[in-house]
């Protein structure tokens, strides 16, 4: 590439926030506070995966990651304490030390990583190109990615359908139907 | 004087165009980026807002926990449904050409991709929707000085 990329600075600064505001979270010992920084990292994220062309990935993360999630990350919270207790040492290092292994096994696979947009990548390459070219004539739907989900992998969306539902039953039977009655059991 | 009345005031306006832009989003999703389950968590934020500002027992007369109960498996019998439907039609399962076979500009995928797509987004919403229920019938409200 001849002329410089004035794109890649705002990945950049997109990703040292995200570190920032990771780092912010684990500091954090209200937790209020990491709850709302935790929306602001989807938030932030979704800005990011916007910036690399994933728009429905995008859309996905701030409504599920920065909306409910968060939700739910509270309504968690209010049942807790407000304030982490603060953690041993001895766990500190552990953790770090799974991370900087995890780190270090991530930084030596990226070597084999294609480059961003490159048109050899598997990602790009085999199956993912012969949707773009047979989606006009075969399902005739503009936005590709609704007609890999919906059409040519109907089977899989449905099982994504089932997980939800599975997993919304688990709670309901978990936590009791969310109807009045739980109301009455979780005060007895 | 309540004191969250600037909220009340905000949310009421947003809440219906919350709603109008999950359904936007639905059945826009052949053409832009989207499609049912951000529609359904697009629709459920607007009624997990709505039970915030105004409380669950308001939330639970507008969208009743019945509703959401029957709507999660509502869901899953209509995108199961619309590959019955095509099976019946004489295709395969999820075929959605079955629908409309005398088009020539494939009206049946666009149809049983609606179809499919408002099956997502009746479990999604409903699911979303009982979660908060049952995690926010366990939680006492927040207390006003921690807004």
């Amino acid at each position: 590439m001849d002329s410089f990329d004035w794109t890649q600075l705002l990945d950049y600064a997109l990703m040292a926030m995200l570190l920032a505001v990771g780092v912010a979270i684990v500091r954090l010992r209200n937790l209020f506070a990491a709850v709302m920084l935790m929306g602001v990292y989807s938030l932030l994220s979704a800005a990011w995966f916007v910036s690399l062309d994933a728009v429905d990935v995008a859309f996905t993360e701030a409504a599920v990651g920065a909306g409910i999630s968060t939700v739910l990350m509270l309504g968690a919270m209010l049942l807790t304490a407000r304030e982490a207790e603060p953690v041993k040492a001895g766990r500190h290092w552990a953790a770090l030390a799974v991370v900087l292994a995890t780190g270090a096994a991530l930084f030596f696979a990226i070597g084999d990583m294609p480059a961003y947009g490159d048109p050899n990548a598997p990602a790009n390459a085999y199956v993912g190109f012969d949707y773009l070219i047979r989606t006009p004539q075969e399902v005739a739907v503009p936005n590709v990615v609704t007609a890999v989900l919906a059409s040519y992998r109907g089977f899989d969306t449905f099982g994504e359908t089932v997980v939800i539902f599975a997993a919304g039953l688990a709670v309901m039977l978990l936590l009791g139907f969310g109807g009045k009655k739980s109301k009455k059991e979780g005060g007895e | 004087m309540n004191p969250h009345l600037v909220l009340r005031v905000v949310s009421k306006l947003l809440i219906p165009i919350i709603v109008i832009f999950g359904f936007y989003v639905h059945f826009h999703g052949d053409y832009s980026p989207g499609g049912g389950f951000q529609a359904g968590v697009i629709i459920a934020s607007a009624v997990i807002l709505y039970a915030l500002i105004f409380g669950m027992d308001a939330a639970r007369e507008a969208v009743p926990a019945w509703f959401v109960r029957a709507g999660s498996a509502v869901g899953v019998l209509i995108y199961g449904g619309t590959g019955f439907l095509t099976w019946l039609l004489g295709g395969n399962f999820l075929s959605y050409d079955m629908l409309d076979p005398d088009s020539t500009h494939h009206a049946g995928q666009h149809l049983g991709i609606l179809l499919v797509e408002l099956g997502v987004l009746t479990t999604v919403f409903s699911v979303m929707v009982v979660i908060f229920y049952t995690f926010a019938s366990r939680a006492p409200d927040i207390p006003e000085g921690e807004w």
